[in-house]
């Protein structure tokens, strides 16, 4: 082979894969969107932030405090990450064990939400650790047994390369490779049940992770069930959260998608919200439980106790009953209204457990936890890059599309 | 007062024990005969016990801070300032404007006096003295996913900055807001909070602030001695204090304790703890990981194969069923 023909063979690649299927030019014509406007402004804001974190320390760009050491990093980016990269695991799970082939258009998208969530939710984290080079230390240096935060740091790290290992299927059919591809298909099972063993110890370990402080969350958010409440909603905002990302995909990403998705994706949704409501109310229940548990009805009348009723009247019972509703009319439009909102109701939650109830008691307490501008522009640069990647595979790799000639390996 | 307490009783003890240890010589033939006879290897197995339990470092040292005696002088901010190599402050030690606002230990202070309104002389402020307090099961050791805290048998509580990758799950933790954070270094931030003076304990002294203190009230001493110093205090001053040894039971018990004229809220202590230590909550939980890593591959395992077995079982039946046709 000559010279010349390596390198048409690579231009060619590099435009079918890379580039999906156009040339240089086209493509970055292509790339000049409204979105992509907003995006570029988005990161040009805080990369530069980043960046200043690393060089002048946490305290120029975060709120760093003695007293609240966790801020919006954390409390968006990994307590309220995490739940909603629940994906995975569920669709995983209902589709390989439990036998939902029906939901088979939708399974890699959960997965891929899921391993995209779980690494974001680590760069969250990298972007708050004091010396985030060391972030291997709970696996080599020291091991912490007795902490809760010991068991998430190992979770994490091992689901990461589960979600990875499931989701290399796609990769591997997108770069046309066979042999690697069959032994990736064959442990699927057994990445499956050790993807259900991780993150239900860690969805609910990240719950367990404020057992430890009693005396500063609020007793109508610190519960004994805790651990129990921060697993139930996971699942329901996994469910949810399939609906919200096969939404976006189908408004806004069809060129990615196969006719099987689109045409399924209806229906598809009504099941999804059908688990997502049940799910709803079950969880419900559990939140009245834990206050009766403590006897902390008293609580109710009090500022906290409002705000509690808001969480769990307005963003679990409310949105709980639009899906009742969208699904017991087989109405897909109001069942994805009601998922964007549990969604939102999730994450309202871990901010709730992790930022506004924490500290409760502590003077001026909701003056402190308003984070600086800048730690908030890093957040948004970390979600818009987040997207950003995800779209990137979307529309090149086959995740919400099927590649024919791997159709019969499935 | 005495900053440091010796206790007659245990000296006595230990030389007892002494006279005990000397074995008599027809003691030492009996004990060699029961051991060929192997009881004596029998008798090492005797004690065990199928319930652990571990109630802390027998030995271990503390500190009493008597809070109706502190009159804010600061000495004590100085002397730990000198003693632990800290940065020098902003404002002079003997400067009391640093009253007007409630401070907290830093990255640049392992403690700080601060000043509360007397309830019951107005003209009389009360003071407290902040500073760690090296709890007997300390939450921000429990929180640590890399073990960089160390409950020494001394009494201390140590943190090694070298294991730390600075997650501040210990800052959350901490039941006392103690623990503060390097947010300024971006290098080397590290967690700063009072060492109880380590060092100086070890070769039989005693914390700097205690050593410093004009007016005696830090008192050093083994933690169950200070206990008894304590009851003593208050029980033949009882319109002195009220009756409660703050850090007596108080999330498992503190190394560092606290006697006061008012009640302990008046100070900023956290009223709303639990008697036992912080990690008793997430016990349960951990407890539960093993029975998840056993249970859940059998149950979804065995799911997994009733559906294939019905699967086929289904394909079978198709397939006579074509046969048949």
């Amino acid at each position: 082979m000559s010279n010349g023909t390596r390198t048409e063979n690579f231009r060619s690649w590099f435009m079918d894969k890379l580039l999906m299927g156009m040339s240089w030019p086209e493509y970055s014509r292509r790339l000049i969107t409204p979105f992509n406007m907003v995006a570029a402004i988005i990161l040009s804001i805080g990369i530069p932030l980043m960046a200043i974190r690393f060089v002048y320390g946490l305290a120029s760009v975060t709120h760093a405090s003695n007293e609240y050491p966790w801020g919006i990093l954390l409390g968006w980016g990994l307590f309220g990450g995490v739940p909603l990269s629940a994906t995975g695991f569920v669709m995983g799970t209902a589709y390989y064990i439990f036998g939902f082939k029906g939901y088979k258009p939708l399974v890699r998208l959960g997965i891929l939400t899921g391993f995209l969530g779980y690494l974001f939710a680590v760069i969250y984290l990298m972007t708050d650790l004091g010396r985030p080079w060391r972030i291997y230390y709970p696996m080599i240096i020291g091991f912490g047994t007795a902490s809760v935060l010991f068991l998430v740091a190992w979770h994490v790290a091992t689901y990461l390369t589960v979600q990875f290992i499931e989701f290399s299927e796609a990769i591997l059919e997108w770069l046309k490779s066979r042999r690697v591809y069959k032994w990736a298909t064959m442990i699927v099972i057994g990445m499956t049940i050790a993807g259900i063993i991780l993150s239900t110890l860690h969805q609910s370990a990240l719950g367990a992770l404020f057992l430890l402080a009693p005396g500063k969350l609020h007793p109508l958010w610190y519960s004994s069930y805790l651990p129990h409440l921060f697993l139930s909603s996971s699942i329901y905002a996994a469910l949810a959260m399939v609906i919200v990302v096969s939404t976006l995909v189908a408004k806004f990403l069809p060129g990615a998608a196969d006719n099987n998705f689109l045409r399924n994706l209806d229906r598809l949704t009504v099941g999804l919200g059908k688990g997502a409501c049940v799910g709803m109310f079950v969880y419900f229940a559990l939140k009245l439980v834990g206050v009766a548990h403590d006897n902390n009805w008293y609580l109710l009348g009090t500022p906290y106790g409002e705000w509690f009723l808001l969480e769990i009247l307005g963003f679990v019972l409310l949105p709980a009953m639009m899906l009742t509703y969208g699904v017991k009319n087989s109405s897909p439009g109001i069942v994805r209204f009601g998922a964007f909102y549990a969604v939102i109701g999730v994450v309202l939650n871990r901010i709730n457990v992790s930022i506004i109830a924490f500290n409760w008691n502590l003077p001026d307490h909701l003056h402190h936890i308003i984070p600086p501008w800048q730690e908030f522009a890093i957040v948004a640069a970390i979600a818009m890059i987040h997207m950003l990647i995800f779209r990137w595979i979307v529309n090149r790799m086959p995740v919400v599309r099927e590649e024919p000639e791997y159709k019969e390996l499935h | 007062m005495d900053k440091i307490i010796k206790n007659p009783e245990t000296e006595e003890k230990s030389k007892q024990e002494k006279e005990d240890s000397k074995i008599s010589r027809r003691g030492f033939l009996t004990g060699s005969a029961a051991a060929i006879g192997g009881a004596a290897l029998v008798g090492t197995y005797k004690d065990a016990s199928a319930y652990k339990e571990f109630s802390g470092w027998p030995g271990r040292f503390g500190c009493l801070t008597d809070l109706t005696a502190c009159v804010g002088c600061r000495s004590c901010e100085k002397a730990c300032n000198e003693a632990n190599n800290l940065p020098k402050p902003d404002v002079p030690f003997d400067d009391s404007s640093v009253f007007k606002e409630m401070r907290r230990p830093t990255a640049h202070a392992y403690t700080v006096v601060n000043q509360y309104k007397n309830p019951k002389d107005e003209n009389k402020p009360l003071y407290r003295k902040v500073q760690c307090n090296h709890c007997n099961e300390p939450a921000c050791a429990s929180a640590c996913p890399i073990h960089a805290y160390t409950k020494t048998p001394e009494g201390a509580v140590l943190y090694n900055p070298e294991k730390c990758f600075g997650c501040r799950y210990c800052m959350i933790a901490c039941p006392f807001y103690v623990p503060a954070y390097d947010y300024e270094s971006a290098l080397e931030p590290k967690i700063v909070k009072c060492v109880m003076c380590y060092a100086r304990i070890k070769t039989g002294g005693i914390p700097a602030c205690a050593d410093a203190c004009p007016v005696g009230a830090i008192t050093f001493g083994k933690r169950s001695e200070l206990i008894n110093v304590a009851r003593k205090k208050i029980m033949t001053n009882p319109d002195r204090y009220i009756n409660h040894i703050y850090g007596e039971h108080e999330v498992g018990g503190t190394s560092w304790l606290y006697i006061s004229g008012v009640p302990f809220e008046h100070y900023g202590f956290p009223a709303n703890l639990p008697k036992k230590p912080l990690i008793e909550e997430t016990k349960g939980f951990l407890g539960a990981v093993p029975v998840v890593f056993t249970v859940w591959p059998a149950l979804f395992g065995t799911i997994y194969a009733s559906l294939r077995h019905r699967e086929d079982m289904e394909k079978q039946k198709h397939g006579e069923e074509e046969e048949k046709k």
